[in-house]
């Protein structure tokens, strides 16, 4: 084990706490930028900090890849690599395996594909993944899961949850650095509750660092994507992180914070951003629009990044799709959006003020202090907040019957 | 706008300096001109601009076609077709199933002056502007297309024809430090007779457009560049929207060169920009050419120049008076995967002591994509402060270049400028001390026999 997990502060079942790492100490809930090949795309680790990042993930089959991880190991790990002081998280590999190449197939043994360089057979085993991870160097490290698409049904997706737990056994024993690198655990079993309850027992007999709830932002239904979430929250250990990957819409990190989870990440933001789509409190913006071509206004008012203190929707219109520039100004503003978001939840639960936050803009609360605060039910300005929102925040013990209309 | 000429050497070069309004301290020429994109560096963000040394980074180049749109019109086969620029290619590189709703237009003059003006709207209030409608990288002048009515460029958008009209309403609009007058350029082969037509052109625009420029009534004192009139009540009219730099042609035609220097030296203008260069003339041709127009300026005014990139380049303009470069150098080595290293010392002496070359240096710059820097833990440059060579890694750059990630042409565009602005650092200080002459010969010597050992040695 080589981290800390404190709790600071809860809401019912929304926790605030500080999470060490051995690179750095991170307050959740948190947000990590994907970092695919080693960097954020078009921002330097210098902008990184200063919008306050965290930790970043790295893709463990990217990299392996291209530049290979024992190039990496050779050159002193991926914090030196890239010039990341902060911390790291790299994946385990297999779920871009699975997605990305033709002819993937998992066995007992491991994932098995084609290699994308030479097209030879190649096996990407539990050990091997681990092993890779270990050379990269990041401070939490994912084990190799069976990972199945919520949206299959059948006896596949029990095959995968107790393999899932075989694989985490020999992850451990192949893992070299267990107090340089934690080992979080995935919990799997598709949206079957039962499947779902074996898998979490399983991982914390194992008692590992963390745990992931894995298997989702896949295309399910968001009434069955909370339901998971919430029967692992309240299943998982309290004093261990809980990391919902692939996660996602500013709406879902809010909603599975109130469940308590407490780390996300996700493409989104800066994927968004380069195809010209700001997110801003009342949801998200498309810079490349018509209607932006004139607009003085900046992207978010509220927003007190560098690109909303300096640029008009009019300037940044012309910039998005066209100019490298365009890119990283909304990538800029979008991380800093989705950090932002973090550490209002973070300093909103830990100052015992977490529902506040959801207050309407129209109410006198959401005056000064909140200005900056998570605002996400403003996306909902005629009270048509999802059914599956109501629901979820019913469990999490918060009340926005006044967002509601209904 | 201020400028003033601090020393000379061997003759022409000169050490001067230059006062923009906007910036807080004055700049030392000869001077780089940074390239822009719509006013930004094309990879280098706002905030890590300021990391470049200061004030030789703060005087950008900016083209008013970059947000092309309200203001051109969009020419294709001949006729007029509309007056926005639907850039269909590029929406359909991007997958845009909707092009009916994005377009490629910029803001409005009139949305650019609410906004207040260009600083303003691209938010480097403490830089200078200095507005061509060339651009070495992006807007390559058209002579085939330019008529009496316009000039014709040659843009990511398509072919666009601007008339001094169009001109003078972007650069009222954008409101740069200083702005060089609309120009006809011809390349070197052009025949006499559209060169000549060139000449006449050029002069009868500049004449438009310093006649279209914004009046402002003031009571002023004396001094400053912008020549005024007084009237006799006491008023000045002095033009406004910043300096005007009266532009200069006469492609590879000596005559022509010296017809139109003598024509626009004697126009209201603050200083004057040197066009038709990097368009096909040698670099044997060119001293004499350069040479037949600085010959025919008042020595007290800056000369700025577009086209003369590469070193060697720059020297032949510094030795022939010019004051203010642009260079698409720097974006070509970037895009390239290249970084500079040429020595910047002074005092290095030529070693005569060739190796065998590696195969990502010729010496001057390497190739960063090259193999051989797959594990080199080492920055570009070893004692090079700039953010790059700071933070990073020859290895980690590889692996950029080699995922196609932008972070890779960040980093390099970061140290080739500064590289590059440390080449006019040492231009600047060989003229102080008087060795300007020498200095361009050991220059160009010692990349010449760099180059020459690199063949003898394969």
């Amino acid at each position: 084990m080589a981290l800390r997990f404190e709790v600071l502060g809860r809401f019912n079942r929304a926790r605030a706490a500080q999470l060490t790492l051995p690179h750095f100490a991170c307050q959740t809930p948190l947000f990590m930028p994907v970092g695919t090949q080693g960097t954020i795309k078009g921002l330097t680790t210098d902008q990184l900090e200063e919008i306050g990042c965290q930790i970043i993930l790295g893709n463990t089959y990217h990299l392996a890849l291209r530049p290979t991880s024992e190039l990496i190991d050779e050159l002193g790990g991926l914090h030196k690599f890239m010039n990341w002081p902060r911390a790291l998280l790299t994946d385990s590999g297999g779920f871009q395996m699975v997605s990305l190449l033709h002819l993937a197939d998992i066995t007992e043994k491991g994932v098995t594909f084609q290699s994308p360089v030479d097209g030879k057979p190649m096996l990407l085993t539990p050990e091997e993944s681990i092993q890779i991870q270990n050379r990269i160097g990041a401070d939490i490290i994912m084990a190799l899961d069976d990972v199945v698409r919520t949206t299959i049904t059948g006896p596949r997706i029990e095959e995968a949850m107790y393999r899932t737990l075989r694989w985490v056994d020999r992850c451990i024993a192949a893992h070299k650095r267990p107090h340089e690198q934690n080992l979080f655990g995935i919990v799997q079993g598709g949206l079957d509750p039962v499947l779902r309850d074996i898998c979490v027992r399983g991982l914390v007999d194992r008692n590992l660092p963390g745990y992931a709830i894995g298997g989702l932002a896949g295309g399910e239904d968001k009434d069955s994507f909370w339901r998971v979430v919430a029967q692992c929250t309240a299943a998982l250990p309290e004093d261990k992180p809980r990391y919902v990957m692939g996660v996602g819409y500013p709406l879902d990190i809010v909603v599975c914070s109130a469940l308590g989870a407490d780390m996300y990440d996700c493409v989104y933001p800066t994927r968004t951003a380069r195809f010209g789509t700001a997110l801003v409190p009342e949801g998200v913006l498309k810079l490349k629009h018509n209607a932006m071509v004139n607009d003085t206004r900046p992207i978010d008012p509220t927003c007190a990044c560098m690109v909303c203190k300096n640029y008009t929707r009019a300037y940044i219109h012309c910039l998005v799709t066209k100019d490298a520039m365009g890119s990283q100004l909304l990538s800029y503003h979008n991380l800093y959006y989705m950090l932002q978001l973090s550490r209002n939840l973070h300093s909103s639960i830990v100052e015992g003020r977490f529902p506040e936050c959801y207050i309407i803009p129209d109410s006198n609360l959401c005056a000064s202090r909140n200005s900056n605060v998570v605002r996400f039910l403003w996306q909902f300005p005629k009270g048509d907040v999802p059914e599956w929102v109501c629901n979820a925040m019913d469990v999490a013990g918060i009340d926005i019957s006044s967002c509601c209309s209904s | 706008m201020k400028f003033a000429v601090k020393a000379l050497s061997s003759g022409k070069a000169r050490a001067g300096v230059v006062h923009l309004g906007s910036c807080p301290s004055s700049i030392e020429t000869p001077c780089l001109l940074l390239s822009t994109r719509k006013g930004l560096p094309i990879f280098i963000s706002p905030d890590l601009l300021s990391s470049l040394p200061s004030p030789d980074s703060n005087l950008l180049q900016f083209s008013p076609l970059h947000l092309e749109g309200a203001s051109s019109t969009l020419v294709s086969s001949g006729r007029e077709v509309s007056k926005r620029c639907v850039n269909i290619g590029q929406e359909a590189r991007w997958g845009d199933t909707t092009p009916n709703f994005d377009s490629s237009e910029g803001p409005s003059p009139k949305t650019i002056s609410s906004i207040g003006g260009l600083h303003q709207m691209v938010g480097l209030h403490e830089y200078g502007f200095a507005a061509v409608a060339r651009d070495s990288i992006q807007c390559l002048p058209e002579c085939g297309s330019t008529n009496k009515t316009g000039a014709s460029f040659e843009t990511p958008c398509g072919r666009r024809l601007i008339k001094p009209v169009e001109y003078m309403e972007m650069i009222t609009s954008m409101k740069p430090n200083l702005w060089a007058t609309l120009a006809d350029e011809v390349p070197a082969w052009a025949n006499n007779k559209r060169n000549k037509t060139s000449v006449d052109r050029t002069v009868k625009w500049l004449d438009e457009c310093i006649a279209r420029s914004p009046l402002l009534l003031k009571l002023v004192g004396r001094g400053g560049q912008n020549r005024v009139r007084v009237n006799p009540i006491g008023f000045r009219v002095v033009r406004a929207g910043g300096a005007v730099f009266g532009s200069i042609v006469g492609g590879s035609n000596i005559e022509e060169r010296k017809r139109c220097a003598q024509e626009v030296a004697v126009r209201n203008v603050s200083g004057y920009w040197i066009g038709g260069f990097g368009l096909g003339e040698s670099m044997e041709e060119r001293p004499s050419l350069l040479n037949a127009v600085t010959d025919n300026l008042p020595k007290d005014w800056p000369r700025m120049i577009c086209g003369l990139g590469l070193p060697e380049e720059v020297l032949q303009g510094v030795a022939a008076g010019v004051d203010l470069f642009d260079s698409a150098y720097i974006y070509h080595l970037t895009i390239g995967g290249f970084a500079l290293t040429f020595p910047l010392d002074r005092t290095e002496k030529i070693d005569y002591n060739y190796q065998l070359s590696d195969q990502g240096s010729d010496r001057t710059k390497i190739n960063l994509r090259a193999t051989v820097y797959r594990k080199d833990a080492t920055p570009i440059v070893e004692d090079c402060c700039c953010y790059t060579c700071q933070n990073h890694t020859k290895a980690y750059i590889n692996h950029l270049l080699n995922v196609h990630e932008m972070l890779a042409q960040i980093l390099l565009e970061i140290h080739n400028t500064h590289h590059y602005l440390g080449f006019f650092r040492s231009i600047r200080e060989a003229i102080k001390e008087g060795c300007f002459e020498q200095f361009q010969k050991k220059f160009v010597q010692s990349r010449r026999e760099h180059l020459a050992a690199d063949v003898v040695s394969v």
